[in-house]
């Protein structure tokens, strides 16, 4: 297994907070690798520190084969681009104004437009789908489609390694499935190395060909999702009690978290067998 | 890609205009054509006021016996002293506080995201006054001493309204806002303070100089602040395009390459020297920092009030202002500082009434 970007005995934290102690993380190069874990448990905290936004107190991150600490900042951000959980669009800002931000670190004073930069916009444009909207104001957009016009910004910067912070929070389920779609057209294309922090474990295990599973700052299992993904792993990471059946439309697993009040009918119905599983799309 | 219709945004503005781009073998750039357009009316907007402000006053002056004062062409030496040793000098100190105090407002409210992040708000202006009223009142050293307390009290305001209110390497916008405000309150108290355990004199000595003014300014006056404007320009415009980037949010930024916080400070360090050599040049000029970037942002129809198209407005406002102030059907000449004062709320009252976000 190759790797690109790894955190090797990595410490982290927050003023006097320490999240993470001795962390080791490897992402596989090409990989669409989905973060998860429950809240607080150091997910965002580790994507900070592959991208540089917080030095680490212990330990490194390597990114291609050198410590992230010896690139300059503009070096590391042609490399590697990170769609940050918050980031707030400039009032009447138009959408390839905005994503043409993304071309900062391939310019410098004297070249500042060149038509290498033209021709990415309009292609992380296109890639998103909202080269048609490139000159509305971005917040006349709609949750998903500004979602999309950060993603080309970040697109835009044309790096092999993509980090995004909870790409699909505060997104309904179309947008989070909009978006998402397009995170594995990108992995399929082969040229990225993906990186999400997820919250839906159903929309991770679908979507990612590779998970991180966090708790309490550490690393608990790592894998594709077929392979380490059993009730039992949930259970222990969310603190919660499941079952994991195959997802109906994809056969990955798909997590059904248990009702404490209400106990399971023990009497599950056998996905195999239930030739009667009405889907969205027979009903429409 | 078909042609999409320009929409407005939530404010109601129209999106930002197109750009132009100019490449040529290696270089490349983008240029606003109306930004352009902007700064090209308002040279001229100066020049056409500049002319007026020198033929103006006690002695009446056609527009060519001005230049023929400022070209030396003349044998009335009268004329030539009038242009060259008073007006002039007054002119070019009203040009270079406007400039410097509409660039510092500028970059002051795009790092802290909000109008009313400009440094005569946040208490930078209060502090230079400190200063200039301290040593009036308790030293008395003159003209000179008085400019460089004003520049040493603007900058050591800014020094502790940034530590206040920066928080783990961080300087949040809206603290930034709150914190000046604060520190600002509490000088104008120190400021009363101060005047009323004056002696008589010192105490009008001081009245006039925190009135703001552009009387009997000589080239003394000059000089520091178009040298202080000259020298730091270059180093604000290098900046600006990390300055967009950084109103995106400090992560946003960062993951571009952008050394957020450096950046920050060499920017904060350039617009307060601006600020504080403007004050100690014509005393506290109000609001011009405030309303110049916001008049030029709604004038270019930009998302960040460009830096130079700021300098050019406030060199505008003040020159107009010296221009009013001279003219109004009053007896006694107002200070300028007071004029941007009354002009300047205004227009502080009616942002505040339109926006919706304060």
């Amino acid at each position: 297994m190759t790797s690109t970007l790894a955190a090797q005995g990595l410490t982290v934290g927050y003023d006097g907070r320490v999240v993470s102690t001795d962390l080791d993380v490897e992402i596989p190069t090409g990989s669409f690798t989905a973060i998860i874990g429950p809240n607080a448990c150091g997910k965002s905290t580790l994507l900070r520190a592959l991208s540089r936004l917080l030095a680490p107190r212990a330990g490194q991150v390597v990114l291609d084969g050198k410590a992230i600490t010896e690139y300059s900042s503009r070096e590391v951000a042609r490399r590697l681009g990170l769609l940050p959980q918050s980031s707030t669009a400039p009032d009447g800002i138009t959408v390839a104004d905005l994503v043409s931000r993304g071309r900062f670190p391939h310019q410098s004073m004297l070249r500042q437009w060149s038509a290498d930069d033209e021709r990415a916009v309009l292609a992380a444009m296109t890639a998103t789908g909202v080269a048609d909207l490139a000159e509305h104001a971005v917040d006349q957009l709609s949750g998903g489609q500004r979602q999309r016009v950060w993603l080309a910004l970040v697109l835009a910067q044309e790096t092999p390694v993509l980090l995004l912070d909870e790409p699909t929070t505060f997104l309904d389920i179309a947008h989070q499935i909009e978006v998402l779609s397009l995170c594995r057209r990108l992995h399929d294309t082969g040229d990225y190395t993906l990186v999400a922090v997820l919250h839906d474990l159903n929309m991770a295990f679908r979507y990612a060909d590779h998970v991180i599973a966090m708790k309490d700052g550490r690393v608990v299992a790592t894998g594709a999702p077929d392979d380490i993904v059993t009730a039992e792993l949930i259970g222990a990471v969310y603190d919660i009690e499941c079952v994991c059946v195959p997802d109906p439309v994809t056969g990955r697993p798909m997590v059904v978290p248990l009702d404490a009040d209400r106990p399971a009918r023990p009497t599950r119905p056998a996905l195999n067998d239930a030739p009667a599983l009405t889907t969205t799309r027979e009903t429409r | 890609m078909t042609a999409a219709t320009a929409l407005p945004d939530s404010a109601g503005r129209a999106p930002a205009p197109r750009s132009r781009v100019f490449r040529r073998g290696p270089l490349s750039w983008r240029w606003h054509p109306r930004t352009t357009a902007v700064c090209v009316a308002l040279t001229v907007l100066v020049l056409v006021l500049g002319v007026l402000v020198m033929a103006t006053g006690t002695i009446q002056l056609t527009p060519s016996e001005v230049l023929a004062g400022l070209t030396g062409r003349t044998d009335d030496a009268v004329a030539r002293k009038v242009v060259t040793d008073i007006r002039l000098p007054r002119l070019l100190t009203a040009v270079f506080v406007g400039a410097c105090l509409g660039t510092a407002g500028a970059v002051f409210q795009s790092i802290s995201r909000n109008a009313l992040g400009s440094p005569d708000i946040i208490g930078f202006t209060t502090g230079s006054a400190t200063g200039a009223v301290a040593q009036i009142v308790l030293i008395n050293a003159g003209a000179t001493a008085t400019a460089v307390s004003a520049v040493a009290g603007g900058l050591i305001t800014a020094l502790v309204v940034y530590a206040l209110s920066s928080k783990g390497g961080v300087t949040g916008g809206f603290r930034l806002v709150l914190v000046g405000i604060g520190v600002g309150s509490m000088l104008a108290a120190v400021n009363t303070l101060l005047l009323s355990r004056a002696g008589i004199e010192q105490a009008m000595s001081a009245e006039i100089w925190l009135a703001g003014s552009l009387n009997a300014r000589a080239w003394e006056h000059v000089w520091p602040v178009a040298v202080g404007f000259v020298a730091l320009l270059p180093v604000i415009l290098a900046l600006g395009r990390h300055l967009d980037l950084m109103e995106m949010g400090d992560d946003a930024a960062r993951q571009l390459g952008v050394r957020v916080e450096r950046t920050r400070l060499v920017l904060m360090v350039a617009a307060v020297s601006m600020t504080a050599l403007a004050t100690a040049s014509a005393g506290p000029v109000a609001f011009v920092a405030l309303a110049a970037p916001q008049l030029v942002v709604r004038v270019t129809r930009s998302v960040r009030a460009p830096l130079a198209s700021s300098a050019f407005m406030g060199a505008a406002l003040v020159v107009a202002a010296d221009l009013l102030t001279q003219h109004l059907p009053v007896n006694a000449a107002i200070p300028i500082g007071r004029m941007t004062g009354l002009l300047g709320g205004a227009y502080l009252l009616w942002l505040l009434t339109r926006s919706r976000q304060v």
